[in-house]
């Protein structure tokens, strides 16, 4: 029999394609699982929406849940809900660990160059604020690139959404 | 087909085609930093536009990969903006870039009051990527400014700007742009300079047996 708690529990599991060290779980993609007999839907969403991860965590989410002996089905939700404050504190520490500053929290407006350019983001390394943005752009869509003039390493920064 | 979907349609070629016209200056960019960032801006574009074409494919009975890349060429129903090939020219990549991003933002604020609540949703998931488009788009506004090689490409560009919007934004567009509203270049059937894009954007797609699996 399954049950959402195990669901959870093995979605926890599934490690973000791209960040390896942070869970899907985690990161706060995996909105709902509700579990009716072995059907087991659950509600995700993207990141960003051209992230080429998609696929693979949810033929990943699939595997697990059959795994269980449960069948899944994948429900994209495409809404505003999701923002990186839904990012679970642990997710943040890992991220942290692992050398990608996490996101600041969301102001009430949206972002600022100003506020890109400040020295409110601090260095996953030395911990300094002494940090000035390098490219608004990284290597995938969620992260910017950030030089810490401290410890002068270069790192990446989980873009606020 | 109905109104909703010809304007789910008009969005997601916009975005398409932009998404691939800004690919073009992947691995060509004038520095490194440039072409990460118009290469992650092509992402979200084309992101977007899945999104919407998956919305739309739900209604027109089909999938979001046979309308990007199944229909004749003159059947699209992105701006001329969009279309334009402006590899190699910097200035004029820019202008367009500040000037979409303009009108995109009226258009995605619009858009989240929409009475369909999918669309509605998925505006506003837009929008919080494409704050980091206009940032990216300010920044260099900022240093072109006063360049005499960019006013002469947004001059050359704007009546183009005003075509990606619906008539009711262009007034607020001309404000927020600081030009008059001149007459603008409409959606039409896409020309030459399309179908060369057509070619090479379709061409997998045509070589690869229905159903293929990648």
């Amino acid at each position: 029999m399954v049950t959402a708690e195990a669901v959870w529990e093995a979605l926890a599991q599934i490690p973000d394609p791209e960040i390896p060290v942070i869970s899907l779980v985690d990161l706060g993609v995996v909105k709902d699982v509700t579990v009716e007999g072995e059907r087991v839907r659950i509600a995700f969403t993207p990141t960003f929406m051209g992230c080429p991860a998609l696929e693979t965590m949810r033929r990943e989410m699939e595997a697990v849940v059959h795994d269980l002996g449960g069948e899944a089905q994948v429900d994209v939700v495409l809404d505003d809900s999701w923002s990186t404050d839904s990012i679970t504190p642990a997710g943040r520490e890992k991220l942290r660990a692992a050398g990608f500053a996490p996101p600041t929290p969301r102001a009430a407006g949206a972002t600022t160059l100003v506020q890109l350019q400040s020295k409110a983001f601090r260095c996953p390394y030395c911990g300094s604020s002494e940090t000035r943005l390098d490219n608004i752009f990284g290597p995938t869509p969620c992260r910017s690139v950030r030089y810490c003039e401290s410890c002068r390493q270069p790192f990446e920064q989980f873009k606020t959404i | 087909m109905s109104e909703r979907a010809q304007l789910l349609l008009e969005l997601a070629d916009d975005e398409l085609i932009l998404g691939w016209r800004n690919s073009e200056w992947t691995g060509i960019a004038p520095f490194l930093e440039e072409d990460v960032a118009f290469s992650s801006i092509a992402q979200n574009e084309i992101g977007h536009a899945r999104a919407l074409y998956d919305l739309a494919a739900v209604e027109l009975g089909t999938d979001a990969d046979a309308l990007a890349f199944d229909r004749k060429p003159e059947e699209y129903r992105c701006a001329q903006l969009v279309q334009l090939r402006l590899v190699p020219d910097w200035a004029q990549t820019i202008a367009r870039h500040v000037l979409y991003e303009t009108a995109d933002a009226l258009r995605i604020a619009a858009l989240k009051e929409h009475d369909d609540a999918e669309l509605a949703g998925i505006a506003a998931k837009v929008e919080r990527e494409e704050v980091y488009h206009r940032l990216h788009a300010e920044m260099w506004l900022e240093r072109l400014r006063n360049e005499a090689r960019y006013t002469e490409a947004v001059d050359e560009l704007w009546p183009y700007a005003l075509g990606v919007l619906e008539p009711g934004l262009r007034p607020a567009l001309a404000e927020r742009v600081g030009r008059p509203q001149v007459q603008a270049v409409e959606r039409s059937a896409p020309g030459e300079e399309f179908a060369a894009l057509w070619e090479e954007m379709t061409m997998v797609r045509r070589s690869a047996p229905v159903g293929a699996q990648w």
